[in-house]
């Protein structure tokens, strides 16, 4: 077996990235042939979106969108960026780690790539990762009263905080209106055909709740 | 592609008898400015008022647990809501509690209309990131693998969309030509879906004696079905009208919605892993990449279609190559990869000490990470692992094509009539279990 670490050379596009951002690019590393970047999280989004449209990087496909809880309770959560350029065939990583004592903030990408939409919503819904300027940032595979926290995290227990009995009573007991969302209910102009309360709690914000 | 026969018959406004409009299309403005509602022909308030329909999560035409709840005016789409994750299950949460090897069983569960195609995207994966170079025939038998699943994947697509737009009869030819793959997959693996063909380093067991012939049948008389699905289709009226100039996504569109696979292809952007980041030696292989140009849900049908063309010609290919690769050895010679025969575990010690460690232990990538895409059916499947020198991964990401494809479904259908949305989220091929995952 070789190691993992193969004796590749680093993206051209890190020292372009440094000459253009300086020390917003943290660090780079080589991986399985993978170039890395670590970029600074208050100029990525200034990064991700010069390597889109500068003529030379022309990183127009965004790939993936996904983080990384390493199992070390010390070491920040990795929100990884996987960047492709269509024309010259070439991939790029780039990563931003973010602190898990502060709040997990970070600018979003949606309008840089509208395919960020509901990657970003995915690693908000198991990561908690909060994607500013966001138009819709809502949990996406797990339902939206979801109370249990964020299922990918290294501190979420495989089988869930809740027990299996306190899982079935709250999905015996789940609303089902709490499965048209706020937005939905709100855009029909039916609205005020709803009961009373219903549309009393539609006003207070509510998204229907477990009981 | 061949010039348009029929352009457009549904986005064409229905006149009543007295020359009035009954059916407005896309594009004549605002329910405020155009000039539909004559007086006593429509209640006034008719148009009005915006109506909420729900779709699914049981429907037949939402291809799964998927939930649509769009906003009508009329019957032209103002919005689209689309609501995943009925069948969430969280594998990339299960992967990080199980040794590699362990995590192939999860990957046919996820697009499991193409098992194989993932077993081999996850080993290659892993092998990525282990460094490993897998033998020759192990490569042209992967190659067979990821071919046999586009074909059958495609034939569910052509088939379940043709009944999803009125067409009955391709359904049965489909599903007459993907029951004889799965009859090959069951007298390969033992299983018609749940496959798990692959090993880390090789395969699961190598091809039975014979079983070559029984795909050179079943290439020799795809080609034939597929033109009785040409001869049905590509011309027909209906099919045309219901899906030429629909859900269409231009090539700009496409690349910034990260579409991939044929829905990228259909829109004009000739970009396709195998071709453009080849793994597994495909570009060793003779075969063409159908590209279409308009983007709408007829121009994803004739990509696919093609496909499905090119993926018999590979398999031809391949299969010479697996001829001459006879007796060739189809897995790694690496015991710390590799499990050995059981016959030597039982007689020799340090086979044994390598079997009890692999069974036990697991196989132990470096500590690292690997990401590595392949062209599945659906779209490109991209595998993130992350390593930390331990049996199991610290995080396994998978990037779901039809999920990100999914996600251009809003846009696609805005400004669209209410049936259109049928043909075009038929046309995204979504499978639930890759989406929720």
């Amino acid at each position: 077996m070789t190691p993992g670490v193969a004796m590749a050379e680093l993206s051209p596009s890190v020292s372009a990235l440094r000459a253009e951002f300086g020390d917003a690019v943290e660090r780079a590393l080589v991986s399985c042939g993978d170039t890395i970047v670590y970029l600074r999280r208050d100029r990525a989004h200034d990064a991700l979106a010069w390597l889109k449209d500068a003529p030379a990087q022309a990183f127009n496909y965004l790939t993936d969108i996904t983080a990384v809880d390493y199992r070390d309770p010390e070491r920040p959560l990795e929100l990884v960026y996987q960047l492709r350029s269509l024309d010259r065939k070439v991939d790029l990583r780039l990563k931003i780690a973010l602190d898990k004592r502060a709040p997990l903030e970070v600018l979003s990408v949606y309008d840089v790539w509208r395919g960020a939409d509901w990657l970003e919503r995915e690693v908000y819904d198991m990561f908690g990762v909060v994607f500013t300027g966001h138009p819709d940032l809502r949990r996406i595979l797990m339902w939206e009263t979801y109370a249990e926290g964020y299922p990918l995290r290294k501190d979420f227990p495989l089988r869930g905080h809740f027990s299996r009995a306190e899982q079935t009573r709250q999905a015996l007991a789940a609303n089902p209106e709490a499965h048209y969302s706020l937005e939905e209910l709100s855009i029909a102009e039916t609205y005020h055909e709803l009961p009373q309360d219903m549309r009393e709690r539609l006003r207070r914000g509510e998204r229907g709740h477990l009981r | 592609m061949s010039p348009r026969t029929v352009e457009y018959t549904v986005a064409t406004p229905g006149v009543d008898p007295q020359g009035r409009i009954t059916r407005f299309p896309l594009g004549l403005g605002t329910k405020d400015t155009h000039e539909y509602r004559t007086p006593g022909h429509f209640d006034e308030n008719f148009g009005a008022e915006h109506m909420l329909v729900n779709i699914g999560p049981q429907h037949p035409a939402t291809h799964g647990v998927l939930r649509l709840v769009i906003e009508l005016e009329g019957e032209t789409v103002v919005r689209v809501i689309p609501h995943v994750g009925y069948l969430h299950s969280g594998f990339e949460k299960l992967g990080e509690y199980r040794h590699y090897n362990q995590i192939i069983p999860l990957t046919d569960r996820t697009d499991y209309l193409a098992p194989m195609a993932n077993n081999v995207a996850f080993a290659l994966a892993v092998e990525k990131l282990m460094g490993l170079e897998i033998t020759e025939r192990c490569r042209v038998l992967r190659v067979i693998a990821c071919e046999m699943s586009r074909i059958i994947s495609h034939l569910v697509w052509l088939g379940t969309t043709g009944i999803d737009l009125g067409a009955y009869t391709p359904f049965l030819w489909s599903f007459q030509e993907r029951e004889r793959v799965y009859n090959l997959q069951e007298a390969w693996t033992g299983a018609r879906l749940t496959t798990s063909v692959t090993r880390v380093g090789g395969m699961m067991a190598d091809v039975p004696e014979g079983w070559e012939a029984g795909l050179r049948d079943f290439c020799r008389t795809l080609p034939a079905t597929l033109d009785e699905v040409d001869a049905m289709f590509t011309r027909n009226a209906i099919w045309c009208g219901r899906t030429q100039g629909v859900g269409v996504m231009t090539a700009e569109e496409a690349i910034n919605y990260s579409l991939s696979g044929p829905m990228l292809r259909a829109s004009g952007v000739a970009y396709d892993v195998r071709k453009d980041a080849p793994y597994l030696g495909y570009d060793t292989y003779d075969f063409d990449v159908p590209v279409g140009e308009h983007g709408d849900v007829y121009d994803r049908y004739r990509v696919r279609l093609e496909e499905m063309y090119q993926s018999n010609r590979i398999l031809v290919q391949a299969l010479d190559r697996l001829e001459q690769l006879r007796g060739a050895p189809l897995n790694v010679s690496d015991p710390r990869v590799i499990l050995p025969p059981k016959s030597r575990a039982m007689s020799d010690m340090e086979a044994m000490i390598f079997h009890f460690k692999q069974v036990m232990e697991g196989v132990k990538p470096p500590a690292g990470e690997a990401y590595l895409g392949v062209e599945n059916p659906k779209g490109e499947l991209g595998t993130y692992l992350v390593s930390d020198g331990t049996a199991k991964p610290v995080r396994w990401r998978i990037r779901p094509p039809a999920f990100i494809n999914l996600a251009a479904l809003a846009k696609m259908c805005e400004g669209a009539l209410l049936s259109d949305v049928i043909a075009i989220n038929a046309s995204v091929d979504i499978v639930m279990g890759e989406v929720d995952r």
